[in-house]
């Protein structure tokens, strides 16, 4: 599980790295919050570091930032030394979880701070502030006070602030954790958009797996201050690395091969389970079968189908979730709204899944999990 | 719906009671005494004459005492402004034991009486006092300060007692500031000096300017400094208001001088407040979402 880079292109095609994390780590007495981490970000990539709170993530963070001494390890930006330079020297673009606008100061005032502090002279400032709010959607709101915007204007101030002193860095704290949940879907889409537009290298901290998949291009799971995988997120969801991670990351059904026979034939609770050639290989006996909810279907009586029972059935309005009572145990299945049967509580189901969709997750990472 | 709807009133009638028992029935005894005619052989007499209010607004003597007053009041105001802020600012940079140490050494002089702090004062400044024989032993003084009975000492004891008055509320101000908001500066490439300059000092003003009121309004009214430091030559509104009643026996007229400052003081704090809540209403608006 190695942290590597994506590759983007160099002159003789070796991974590039923009922003290293080299063993960083932060030591808070006995405790480490943040355990000799190393990652590797190129240039215009936008990363997420996803984890519980707890986990490092934000202490990472206020690391590059230079808001928190590390204990040991270096961080290297563009080839220089990230840790010698005072943060106030840094020139990283940063939008904190509660924003942390100048209260007193307008909207105008805000965006031109880091200007004036970069003794820009006033008719650039004008333009350069001009050009980010129209960038972020708030052209006209010049004059008002970060007390007289929303939720999701006030986000938007914080990002053109961070975005127009034309930073090689943006680092976002929980960007989106204050808002409500029809506005932060809207955001996401805008803050991809307005990343992309500058191309700007971004870091994010959060603990909302949806936004660190929808968002990043690659995300990096954090837990107990250490690495659990740095993948792409379609990666990262349908191969978790480890428990921790397939936990995290949307739900799990979990379930112990009790025996694998040399042909790849595993006993899972009542059934036996031909396990695809890949798959039977890297399986052991003692390992979990993760099987995710919305791969089950509903199917017919058969050896291959476990027989379950409907505990509840819970509606989310373009899905069905299904907690059902198996002999492998309590067991989640989420089906679309589609027309399709919906078994009622109390009904006799049957479960099926293709061979394809399991995954193993090794016994002792699936045991820290829980 | 009827009891609920007066059940508030009710409730609320003995916290009145005990308003209308101590603070206002005092002060409306004190005006009503204000409008009587004073005569030197028989007291106060009974009848209705604005001649107390005349001879204060006519008498140079009295102009002098509200001058006085109002410019000690104005520098003390300045004074405890400018360093209760700094107090504040230091004492919300401080961290743990520290700050709670420092905390009770600000604060901790309000639990002692203002006559005790102000005698205090008083052996400090004398001519052979603390402050005197460092000053002459510096050699830079040759002779020593007149600290006592002059304006100078009246405005330093007073700033001593009432700047805490400042840093409590600077610092109430401070508290409600999300220290994120510095670090947003110090990213933006802010240094220190001018982070306080632009960040601090602006967001500390309603704090700052409240605390002053309050200072203003006490400093003016004050009693029990200026009559130890300022003695009986030097005298402010409430000591002449003091000395009309108590040695002139003259009620009505210590009653209108009383009045005049209550007035006064009552002018300066709502113009004042009002002020603040208009230039700060747009910081603190409720938000728009």
């Amino acid at each position: 599980m190695l942290p590597v880079g994506r590759k983007a292109p160099d002159a003789d095609g070796a991974p590039m790295s923009f922003l290293a994390l080299d063993g960083l780590t932060k030591a808070y007495g006995e405790h480490l919050a943040v355990d000799a981490i190393s990652l590797a970000v190129a240039r215009g990539e936008f990363v997420s570091l996803l984890g519980p709170s707890g986990c490092g993530k934000t202490t990472t963070l206020q690391m590059i930032a230079g808001f928190v001494e590390p204990t040991a390890g270096a961080v290297t930006m563009n080839g220089r030394d990230l840790l010698a330079i005072p943060a106030a020297k840094r020139g990283l673009g940063i939008v904190f979880q509660n924003y942390a606008l100048f209260p007193h100061m307008t909207v105008a005032e805000n965006v031109a701070f880091g200007l004036e502090m970069r003794g820009v002279a006033r008719a650039e400032r004008t333009q350069r502030v001009g050009e980010v709010l129209a960038l972020v959607g708030l052209a006209g709101l010049f004059e008002r006070h970060p007390a007289q915007l929303s939720g999701g204007q006030q986000q938007r101030v914080a990002l053109a602030r961070a975005l127009v002193i034309r930073p090689d860095l943006l680092l976002l704290d929980e960007p989106l954790s204050n808002l409500d949940a029809k506005l932060r879907e809207e955001m996401q889409v805008e803050l991809r958009r307005i990343q992309r537009a500058v191309g700007i290298t971004t870091l994010m901290v959060t603990h909302d797996q949806a936004e660190a998949l929808a968002l990043s291009d690659r995300v990096v799971v954090m837990q107990a201050g250490r690495i659990e995988q740095d993948a792409e997120p379609l990666t990262a969801y349908e191969h978790p690395a480890t428990g921790f991670v397939c936990d995290f990351l949307g739900k799990a059904n979990l379930f112990i091969i009790e025996a694998l026979a040399a042909d790849g034939v595993a006993t899972v609770g009542p059934l036996s389970i031909a396990l695809p050639p890949g798959l039977a290989k890297a399986a052991r006996t003692g390992d979990r079968l993760l099987v995710r909810p919305e791969k089950i279907a509903f199917g017919t009586q058969g050896a291959a189908a476990l027989p379950a029972k409907v505990a509840a059935r819970v509606f989310q309005g373009n899905h069905w979730l299904y907690q059902l009572d198996s002999a492998l145990g309590p067991t989640l299945v989420i089906r679309q709204n589609d027309g399709g049967p919906c078994p009622a509580e109390g009904a006799q189901v049957y479960l099926t899944w293709r061979p394809d969709d399991m995954r193993a997750v090794p016994a002792a990472a699936a045991n820290a999990a829980s | 719906m009827r009891t609920t709807r007066a059940a508030p009133y009710w409730l609320c009638l003995p916290a009145l009671g005990v308003y209308a028992l101590f603070l206002a029935a005092p002060i409306v005894s004190i005006a009503l005494i204000s409008f009587r005619h004073f005569e030197f052989y028989g007291g106060i007499q009974p009848g209705f004459t604005l001649e107390n209010y005349a001879q204060v607004v006519t008498d140079s003597y009295y102009w002098e005492v509200f001058g006085r007053t109002f410019a000690i009041a104005v520098a003390v105001t300045l004074l405890c402004a400018v360093l209760g802020t700094f107090e504040a600012i230091v004492l919300h940079r401080m961290q743990g034991r520290w700050k709670s140490l420092f905390l009770l050494i600000v604060l901790g002089p309000l639990l002692i009486s203002v006559v005790v702090r102000t005698l205090g004062w008083a052996l400090l400044f004398g001519s052979t006092g603390l402050i005197n024989r460092a000053l002459l032993a510096t050699g830079l003084f040759a002779e020593p300060i007149q600290f006592m009975y002059s304006n100078l000492g009246v405005v330093i004891a007073l700033t001593h007692v009432l700047v805490p008055f400042v840093v409590i509320s600077v610092w109430a101000s401070l508290q409600r500031v999300d220290p994120a908001v510095e670090r947003a500066a110090v990213a933006l490439g802010a240094g220190a000096a001018t982070i306080v300059r632009r960040i601090v000092v602006p967001l500390a003003m309603p704090g700052i300017l409240s605390g002053s009121v309050i200072v203003f309004a006490l400093a003016a009214s004050a009693f029990a400094t200026p009559a130890i430091i300022g003695g009986r030559r030097l005298k402010v509104i409430a000591t002449a208001a003091y000395d009309e009643f108590l040695n002139t026996l003259n009620w009505p007229l210590g009653a209108s001088l009383a009045v005049v400052l209550l007035v006064a003081n009552v002018l300066v704090l709502v113009t004042s407040n009002r002020l603040i809540e208009r230039r700060y209403r747009a910081v603190f608006a409720e938000s728009a979402a």
